[in-house]
């Protein structure tokens, strides 16, 4: 618990300390780390909580970003003064769920591979839409001419860092609640044995397509909150490697942890910006511009974790804890 | 619309599925003898195509280049499994997907590294010409080559899968893997040489599509997600429903792009038909899958029984 408070001063501070030193560009970078944390924590929620691996997720996110970016976009030109944010997200959450109401009513009839591959393909199919929304930027994407404020400005950094830590923080104490909830024992008992659980009588379908629904939704949230960091929704947003690097994140942090996804995106987006803005001395001298293939450095540490580490960087930390009482 | 447009677009329909057909055949049975999610199944294709730039201007002969290029992918191919993925054989799919997904990032950072972002490829000028098919009907003789081409490689594995012992360890690692181990099949050594045989058959896709396509870094990663597409399509662990999957998709992806914008056109507003026409093709080969999953859950033609 103390440390937990600890941890939560330093993030409630961060932003301050940086003013002072004049880097607000780590309070921009911080608050992406934590919007994709929020995107990885709720694929966290069907992967690690539920056992149903999608490899599609990052078309919830897209889609909120996209249903945000629209409406912002839409906002300026009309003769709305600019949709307010609040009502952007939730216009994001709510299109997001349901999109993955449909996917999930479809994809959830199959299981095993044939799952991980009709979530891709569901993922793909709206990755191509959007690539085809000309009105929308098309495969250039959707710049959007300023972020939506809420009650207070958000051209802010400062204060959308606030925000968006706001919004973790909440997105992982419900995560936690539904967890600890009849809701959540269900799912895991579901994640645990699937036909022990259909023969107690729970029906299955049901409590899966709920998760799923849940976790679309605050994807959306993730996505409309990328939206407005960015002031630009990119296609690239739905790629399919891009549903990839969500399901890394998880893994990487720890699948079914609390934490896993806010540690995994943490460590994830860390590192590439660590390699590719942090010359080391005597690894320039060897290769002058080894800074342009931050992702080998990357993908060598992924690997090392899923040969070393088999539960994450969560079950990394959990394991020295138990070690050493 | 005329025949001879069709005649033509279903020639390169062929050509693009027997393409996927010989990437995702190698896919089909990692996948299905190994139970193996093998995300770096397209760096292999990338590597195939690069390698075969390399060797084609070090021998100055297209054949020599593409020929060389074959069993140098298929030894890197065995190198990977023998060093690394047979480490993942036992882990779950989620490990799977993330070994092999950190190995695109470092297998392409890799290739920029020795050859950069791009490398060239031209086309043979022997094949550079068109060949009359019929009266009226021209078409590109290196397509005809890569049809050739796909087609006596197809036969090979038929027969190789449905004639040979190893085929027959293979159709039997495919069906039950634990009762072919039972039975004495050396299934590592079995494993190794048919990933090698895999990377084999990705190298003629990257060489062969390379002057047609370009050779750069990332080409890996699309046409995987195609070659998933088909075997999810045929049943996965099946050479005959990767070759009927990897058809209907090259054909539905092929003639929908050529077809639906025109046929679009008839029914709306050329603003609209511009604009949609495009995007349900690329969607079609999704809807495709969609489809049959929810018909046949297993595929068109399921491994195991």
């Amino acid at each position: 618990m103390k440390k937990n408070i600890f941890i939560l001063a330093i993030l409630a501070l961060f932003p301050l300390a940086m003013l002072w030193s004049d880097q607000l560009f780590y309070v921009s970078f911080a608050s992406r780390v934590m919007i994709y944390a929020i995107a990885a924590t709720s694929l966290n929620l069907v992967l690690g909580y539920g056992g149903m691996i999608s490899f599609g997720h990052a078309a919830f996110v897209g889609t909120g970003a996209y249903v945000a970016g629209i409406l912002v976009a839409e906002g300026a030109t009309s003769a709305w003064i600019a949709w307010p944010a609040g009502v952007a997200a939730a216009a994001a959450m709510a299109v997001s769920g349901l999109f993955a109401l449909a996917i999930g009513a479809m994809s959830l009839r199959t299981r095993g591979v044939y799952f991980i591959m009709i979530t891709l393909a569901f993922a793909q199919m709206m990755f191509y839409l959007v690539n085809s929304m000309k009105a929308y930027g098309g495969d250039e994407g959707l710049s959007l001419r300023q972020r939506p404020s809420l009650v207070f400005d958000l051209t802010n950094e400062v204060a959308f860092y606030y925000v968006v830590l706001f919004l973790l923080l909440l997105s992982i104490f419900l995560l936690y609640r539904l967890m600890g909830s009849r809701f959540g024992r269900v799912v895991i008992a579901i994640r645990e044995n699937e036909a022990r659980a259909e023969a107690v009588g729970f029906p299955v379908y049901r409590y899966k397509l709920a998760c799923f629904v849940i976790a679309g939704a605050a994807a959306g949230l993730a996505g409309a909150l990328l939206a407005s960091h960015g002031k630009y929704v990119n296609p690239n947003v739905l790629h399919w490697v891009q549903s990839g690097t969500l399901m890394i994140m998880v893994i990487l942090g720890g699948v079914g942890h609390l934490w896993g996804g806010v540690l995994g995106a943490a460590v994830l987006l860390g590192l590439e910006h660590l390699i590719s803005d942090y010359p080391i001395g005597w690894l320039a001298q060897l290769a002058p511009n080894y800074q342009q293939h931050a992702n080998l450095g990357v993908g060598l540490v992924m690997l090392a974790i899923v040969l070393f580490a088999p539960h994450g960087i969560a079950g990394l930390l959990e394991r020295r804890k138990h070690a050493s009482p | 619309m005329s025949w001879i447009l069709i005649a033509e677009q279903s020639l390169n329909g062929l050509q693009f599925g027997l393409m996927l057909f010989l990437l995702a055949a190698g896919l089909t049975l990692v996948f299905g003898i190994m139970d193996m999610i093998n995300l770096a199944h397209g760096s292999l294709y990338m590597l195939g195509a690069f390698l075969a730039s390399t060797f084609v201007q070090l021998t100055g002969s297209f054949t020599a280049g593409v020929l060389l290029a074959i069993p140098a992918t298929a030894v890197l191919g065995m190198i990977l499994e023998i060093f690394l993925l047979r480490t993942l054989y036992q882990r779950d799919h989620m490990a799977q997907v993330l070994a092999t997904f950190s190995l695109i990032l470092i297998i392409n950072e890799l290739t920029r590294l020795v050859w950069g972002s791009d490398a060239a490829l031209p086309m043979p000028g022997s094949l550079s010409g068109p060949v009359e098919l019929m009266p009226g009907l021209p078409y590109p003789a290196y397509r005809l080559v890569i049809i050739a081409v796909g087609l006596a490689v197809a036969l090979l594995l038929f027969v190789l899968v449905t004639r040979t012992r190893v085929g027959m360890l293979v159709r039997a690692g495919a069906s039950n893997r634990e009762m072919a181990l039972a039975m004495g099949v050396n299934i590592k050594l079995l494993f190794t040489l048919v990933f090698g045989a895999g990377a084999a058959l990705c190298a003629v896709a990257g060489a062969m599509l390379a002057p047609l396509l370009a050779v750069q870094v990332g080409m890996g990663e699309n046409i995987l997600i195609l070659a998933f597409v088909v075997i999810v399509i045929g049943g996965i662990g099946s050479i005959r429903g990767a070759l009927v999957g990897a058809l209907l998709v090259g054909m539905v992806d092929t003639i929908g792009r050529a077809f639906l914008p025109i046929l679009f056109g008839l029914f709306f507003q050329p603003r609209v038909a511009s604009a949609a026409g495009p995007a349900i093709a690329s969607v079609s080969i999704y809807l495709l899958m969609a489809v049959v999953l929810y018909f046949k859950p297993q595929g068109l033609f399921p491994a195991r029984g």
